[in-house]
């Protein structure tokens, strides 16, 4: 059209519309930083696909031949054996026992990470579940009625997350080991359930709160009472808000070291604390490590993709929420 | 809302009245907001109870004891306020301090200014910013621990690919690059590590401020003719403080309780060059047994962070008010 012909020059450059040049330069710098923030990501994956001498050759290497050796590690442990013995043994039954063999070695047995993967999985899924069921019923008391004093108890609830863990371990230890929760799997999952459900109060108040008022008023006028106006009207309008609260939960539950460390030491132990004590032959076990690491590491990829949105509201208790 | 939808949910709403059982409906019918209210709110309010905050007075309680964790049935005896002065007078506790306000200190200049910079680059809205914000998000959704024992590999003097790359771009031999080992470098691999993981969390709570910036301010800005730089010291930087502050205070507490990454990466050392308040009293703590000082240090933490904060607090409200 005629007319649009001219319009473009008078508006081309709004003001708040950066310039292109602007936006190369702007974009180029971006790139490069996340580029170099990633290479320690990356870093651990090609680890976790190299063999032991490739790992720790210098220059390192970055054109490799790819090896499990760091995940059949991982998985088993292993005992050295005279190159008669293994020479002795039926032909390898799988590739683990094959890269085995190659280093003068026989699997011995499974490893503790499986264990400790499953206690993570456990710990952090029984949290996140106690934790959100607990926040939402608290968060919409604390939207829905006038509770007395509700501000105190609100910050009440957020300045438990203030102390620094090792402070709340030592009488946490000392209360455990009378309670005979010490190293078990509820000790932790009720530890972690409190820690959480300061976060799920202030993140699920936040998305309550959004939700009209009158959405349930209008349910209690047509004969529900307030619960069943909670559970058939509230919580489908706050399933969003649920489900990133969780995922909030399940990242911190899944990331904790500081008590995990301090508290269990045995069956209870979690993944974090597991990882590091990964050793070999001579040291640290650095493909192993890395292949632990990145099982570890997958899974919160997979959620942060998915809570991208969500993201600053849940890394500021609510506190900003664009 | 469709009305089949309404009408769908009525049928439910009449079927779960019809379904209960009368005295039962009678007595979930009758209760009262105020009841609901506390039947929500209280599950929560006992976990915390239990699990921070009947802990937090037997701390306080151990505090004023010679208490020694390893020797439940020796005799506790009161020492009054001995452990608050011996702990205020020990040189090797301010130390820990002063390291504390060290790694607090640079690590929040360092995010704040690299976390803005990225801010305002990716606010130039080029192509494809979304995505390199998402990417640039991932480490710090990574558990501290398992992510800081990978860099221990990365800093190895000989192997690591850090060293490698410092002395690539340098010319300084990798021997020399001890960045665990070294006193004078070992504060700083740790600033680095804490850097590249939170980095991304300071920018993605800038960005929500540059954000909240009315074009039209900006667009006015431009009708009065104010340089661009003008612009960003008179508009940009004031608008986007109240966030920037939030993200200091909330970098703040979090590495003033810093635990995980710096045990695994240095556990304090060497000596005690990186030994922050966390890992000075795990050491007394879990380490030396001193339950009783170490609680009356765990104390004084506590009440110092929570402090600070309240202060910090009032200080960004008086910002967010002009």
């Amino acid at each position: 059209m005629s007319t649009t012909k001219a319009a473009p020059a008078v508006t081309a450059h709004s003001v708040v519309e950066p310039s292109l040049r602007t936006k190369r330069i702007a974009g180029a710098l971006v790139i490069l930083y996340a580029l170099i923030t990633l290479v320690p990501l990356v870093w651990i994956f090609l680890t976790s696909i190299k063999s032991p001498p490739d790992s720790i050759s210098y220059p390192p290497k970055i054109l490799f031949t790819p090896s499990l050796e760091g995940y059949c590690n991982l998985f088993t442990t292993r005992t050295r054996q005279t190159p008669d013995y293994i020479a002795a043994l039926p032909p390898p039954s799988g590739v683990c026992d094959a890269v085995t063999r190659e280093r003068n070695m026989v699997i011995a047995g499974p490893s503790n990470f499986l264990p400790r993967f499953a206690n993570s999985l456990i710990i952090a899924f029984g949290s996140t579940f106690l934790a959100v069921s607990l926040g939402t019923l608290a968060a919409y008391g604390f939207s829905r009625f006038k509770v007395p004093l509700a501000d105190d108890l609100l910050f009440f609830i957020l300045s438990t997350r203030m102390m620094p863990p090792i402070a709340v371990a030592i009488p946490i230890y000392l209360m455990y080991r009378q309670l005979g929760l010490s190293d078990t799997a509820l000790g932790m999952m009720l530890l972690y359930t409190a820690v959480n459900v300061s976060l799920a109060v202030w993140l699920l108040k936040g998305f309550i709160d959004e939700i009209p008022r009158e959405y349930e008023e209008a349910a209690m006028i047509d004969g529900y009472t307030r619960l069943q106006a909670f559970f058939k009207v509230v919580l489908p309008q706050a399933t969003t808000g649920i489900a990133a609260t969780a995922i909030f939960c399940l990242i911190f539950a899944w990331n904790e070291y500081a008590f995990a460390s301090l508290l269990t030491s045995g069956s209870a132990q979690t993944a974090p604390p597991f990882i590091p004590t990964i050793i070999g032959e001579g040291g640290q076990d650095w493909p192993a490590v890395a292949a632990g690491t990145t099982i570890f590491l997958v899974p919160i990829l997979v959620f942060t993709i998915l809570l991208r949105k969500q993201l600053l509201r849940g890394i500021t208790f609510g506190a900003v929420r664009k | 809302m469709t009305a089949s939808h309404d009408t769908f949910s009525d049928k439910m709403a009449d079927a779960a009245i019809r379904a209960t059982p009368e005295p039962l409906a009678a007595r979930v019918r009758g209760l009262s907001d105020r009841a609901i209210a506390w039947l929500f709110i209280a599950p929560t309010i006992v976990l915390l109870l239990a699990i921070n905050i009947f802990p937090l007075f037997w701390a306080i309680y151990l505090s004023f004891t010679n208490f020694r964790a390893n020797r439940p049935n020796a005799v506790v005896q009161n020492v009054g306020l001995g452990n608050y002065s011996r702990i205020l007078n020990d040189p090797d506790i301010w130390a820990s301090m002063q390291t504390t306000a060290h790694f607090v200190f640079w690590t929040i200049v360092l995010q704040t200014l690299i976390g803005f910079t990225l801010a305002y680059l990716i606010d130039r809205k080029f192509r494809g910013h979304a995505f390199w914000t998402t990417l640039i998000l991932i480490p710090m959704m990574l558990s501290p621990a398992v992510v800081g024992n990978f860099w221990r590999f990365l800093y190895e003097p000989q192997i690591g690919l850090f060293a490698y790359a410092v002395s690539f771009v340098s010319g300084i031999p990798t021997s020399d690059i001890q960045m665990l080992g070294n006193v004078h470098l070992a504060p700083w691999a740790i600033i680095i590590v804490d850097t590249w993981m939170w980095t991304p969390y300071v920018m993605l709570i800038c960005l929500a401020g540059l954000r909240s910036i009315p074009d039209y301010i900006y667009e006015a800005a431009e009708v009065d003719r104010a340089s661009p730089w003008r612009q960003f010291w008179s508009i940009t930087v004031p608008m986007a403080l109240p966030f920037i502050m939030l993200a200091v205070l909330f970098r703040g507490i979090e590495n003033f309780k810093m635990f995980d990454m710096v045990n695994l990466l240095t556990g304090g050392g060497p000596g005690s060059t990186t030994e922050v308040a966390s890992i000075a009293l795990k050491r007394d703590a879990f380490e030396a047994w001193a339950t009783g000082r170490s609680s009356a240090f765990a104390i004084v933490l506590f009440v110092a962070v929570f402090g600070l904060a309240n202060i910090y607090v009032k200080a960004l409200n008086k910002v967010k008010q002009r």
